[in-house]
């Protein structure tokens, strides 16, 4: 499972990366998201993968062995993480909208190499 | 009473958060009661930043006896809960985070407030989160009032709108959000390897790492220092600040004054905290030294007065960053103070501009690579064919005062005199105490040969500085043909001018400021007083049914 998982991190956060350098806004748009894709799943993965295993620790039960249950707290830096991260990817899709509105292209500097 | 000081602490978050969300509710027009909140709000953070500043010193030993403050939110103990932390430093950056806040809040009720957006809601928010940033104990908190932070500047970025602006912002807006992201990796590789996010843990638990695990800690760290860097600003990672800041609204600019600085806080912090600061030097003094090079020539290549002003900035940095690359203990309290000055200077610099920008009679034609703002700022709603809600800005508020070029020409002086470190004004004494200590304690260890470049080129660019703003200057104050006298409110010309009497205030008391910092550089540099704090039992709530003190 490991493999899979750092392979589908590897795999975002280089499409991500690519597109990220890419001079069109949308792509850079896209690269941003498929980023923070990898970022939320390697946050994730930090907590060490597991399964079958609860996030909360019970003590009803008496003494706990806390090997039997996964690490909560990058389940919970990842909720933050994606609720920023949607926020400013939101706020990136108006600025790059007004840019558009005001230069009539998609380029990031503006304007067409070209033109 | 101390029970009720101890929540002090939590204040300086609190205050601009509920500020900032009422004005939410005041409708459009009752800009009064904004404005009024928005002052109450900024002043009460001044004054609480002051208190801290005093409780945290040794003249009031009865509340934090070692002059760290730990306030457990929600009052869950520390390493499990979020903490935030008051100790010397802190209350300093509060104070002059504060300091800044007022000058540009009173400057921009001047005319720059009056477009539709929520200026104030937003900055507030800005030091909002500038204080948590500042006050947090924890690395993913530190984490969130960044992205607070920045996401009040986004908006603020772009206040007045035009393609020039809307562009510039969004090049700012995706460097920050990379670096963010490179922010949440560091986070992530740091607490996968320790298990902790509290910083005050996080250093006891990195010494105790095995030596395999250490490499992964390490790489983690660079890439949090990596985040910080892009944050402050430093070469090769600030090819945005040109742009953004020299684009950005006068009063907006000169309240970004504070967050390159938040960067090199956040360097400052953790690299002494984790012990790391032996280590990190090498690195940090090229860094350093490269983005002093960059902003010395971007200075003389600048043609605007906006943009030189940005490349000042740059050199500050690099100034910061080579100094605390040397790993000389003894240069925290001059590069302390040196902050202190440059943020002043910048946030000063920044507002004069506002106002020589109305001096210009005919508008330069606007080169895309020069920065030039547009005379009048165009609201952005025009990309989304919005009606655009009527803008004020040629109204006058306030007297004009009299002399107006005479004045703007002293506070530019002033301001030269500041940026480029000569005699009456404290920025000579914070680059002299800087070099006389390098070369002071250079001699004691054989004098590298790092130290006489850094002395070199901390030199030079002040040399560099004096000419590229005097060119600007005699084409701002003496060119009188092409330029008519702006009237000027006491409301935008009051904070200048304080600011610069603040400034000169600085030079005058440097006695008592250096020794409060150097008590902060002290506490600083043993890290064990602040873990010892925010890790002791003392810190908990009290009990909900224990008797009171």
């Amino acid at each position: 499972m490991e493999i899979v998982y750092a392979l589908a991190i590897g795999i975002l956060a280089g499409a991500g990366v690519w597109l990220l350098l890419r001079p069109r806004t949308f792509q850079v748009l896209l690269g941003f998201t498929l980023l923070s894709y990898a970022t939320n799943l390697f946050i994730f993965g930090m907590g060490r993968l597991a399964l079958h295993q609860a996030p909360i620790i019970s003590s009803a039960f008496g003494p706990v062995d806390p090997k039997l249950y996964a690490d909560p707290v990058p389940q919970a830096l990842v909720l933050t993480a994606i609720v920023i991260g949607f926020a400013t990817t939101a706020l990136f899709l108006v600025v790059l909208l007004a840019l558009r509105g005001l230069t009539g292209t998609d380029h990031v500097d503006g304007r067409e190499p070209h033109a | 009473m101390n029970a009720i000081l101890r929540h002090l602490v939590v204040l300086p978050v609190v205050v601009p958060l509920l500020a900032g969300a009422a004005m939410f509710f005041l409708p459009e027009a009752r800009r009064t009661a904004r404005v009024t909140l928005a002052a109450a709000s900024v002043l009460t953070q001044l004054s609480i930043a002051v208190g801290l500043l005093y409780l945290t010193s040794d003249a009031a030993p009865y509340i934090w006896p070692e002059g760290v403050g730990v306030y457990a939110i929600g009052g869950w103990p520390a390493p499990f809960g979020i903490v935030l932390v008051v100790d010397r430093l802190t209350a300093v950056m509060l104070t002059l985070g504060a300091v800044v806040a007022l000058a540009t809040l009173v400057y921009s009720v001047a005319r720059w407030d009056r477009p539709g957006q929520p200026f104030h809601s937003l900055f507030q928010f800005l030091t909002m989160g500038l204080n948590g940033a500042f006050l947090t104990g924890d690395l993913f908190n530190l984490f969130v009032f960044f992205e607070v932070l920045l996401a009040a500047s986004y908006g603020l970025q772009l206040r007045g709108g035009g393609a020039l602006r809307v562009k510039l912002s969004l090049h700012y807006i995706a460097v920050n959000l990379a670096a963010s992201l490179l922010f949440l990796i560091g986070v992530a590789l740091i607490y996968g390897e320790t298990g902790t996010l509290n910083m005050a843990d996080l250093a006891g638990r990195a010494a105790a790492l095995a030596r395999g695990d250490r490499a992964l800690f390490d790489a983690g760290a660079a890439i949090l220092g990596i985040a910080f860097l892009i944050k402050a600003a430093s070469w090769p990672l600030n090819f945005w600040l040109p742009g953004a800041y020299s684009i950005a609204l006068a009063p907006v600019a000169a309240s970004f004054a504070m967050m390159t600085k938040v960067g090199f806080y956040a360097v400052l912090r953790l690299s002494t905290l984790l012990q790391e600061y032996e280590t990190l030097g090498a690195a940090l003094f090229y860094i350093g030294l490269a983005t002093l090079v960059s902003g010395t020539i971007g200075m003389l290549a600048a043609k605007h007065l906006a943009r030189l002003i940005a490349y000042s900035v740059l050199i500050s940095m690099g100034i910061l960053l080579a100094s605390l690359g040397l790993r000389i203990e003894a240069l925290t309290t001059p590069v302390l103070f040196y902050l202190i000055v440059s943020v002043l200077t910048t946030c000063t610099f920044f507002m004069l501009n506002g106002m020589t920008d109305r001096t210009r009679v005919t508008d330069p034609p606007v080169s895309p690579e020069d920065g030039v703002r547009e005379a009048e700022p165009e609201p952005v709603y025009v990309a989304y064919g919005i009606k655009q809600p009527s803008i004020a800005s040629g109204e006058e508020v306030g007297i004009a005062i009299p002399a107006a070029m005479a004045f703007l020409g002293m506070v530019f002086v002033c301001c030269v005199l500041l940026v480029s470190g000569l005699p009456p004004l404290p920025g000579f004494l914070a680059k002299f105490a800087l070099l006389s200590t390098i070369v002071r304690s250079a001699a004691a260890s054989g004098v590298p040969i790092s130290t006489w470049v850094l002395c070199g080129a901390i030199l030079f660019s002040g040399f560099v500085s004096v000419i590229a703003l005097s060119r600007i200057g005699m084409r701002l104050f003496w060119s009188v043909a092409a330029r008519e006298t702006p009237r000027l409110r006491v409301l935008e010309a009051a904070p200048v001018a304080a600011l610069v009497l603040l400034s000169l205030g600085l030079a005058c008391a440097a006695g008592p400021v250096t020794r409060y910092l150097d008590a902060a550089a002290r506490s600083l540099h043993q890290p064990d007083t602040y873990i010892r704090a925010v890790l002791s039992q003392e810190t908990r709530r009290e009990q909900p049914g224990a008797p009171r003190p």
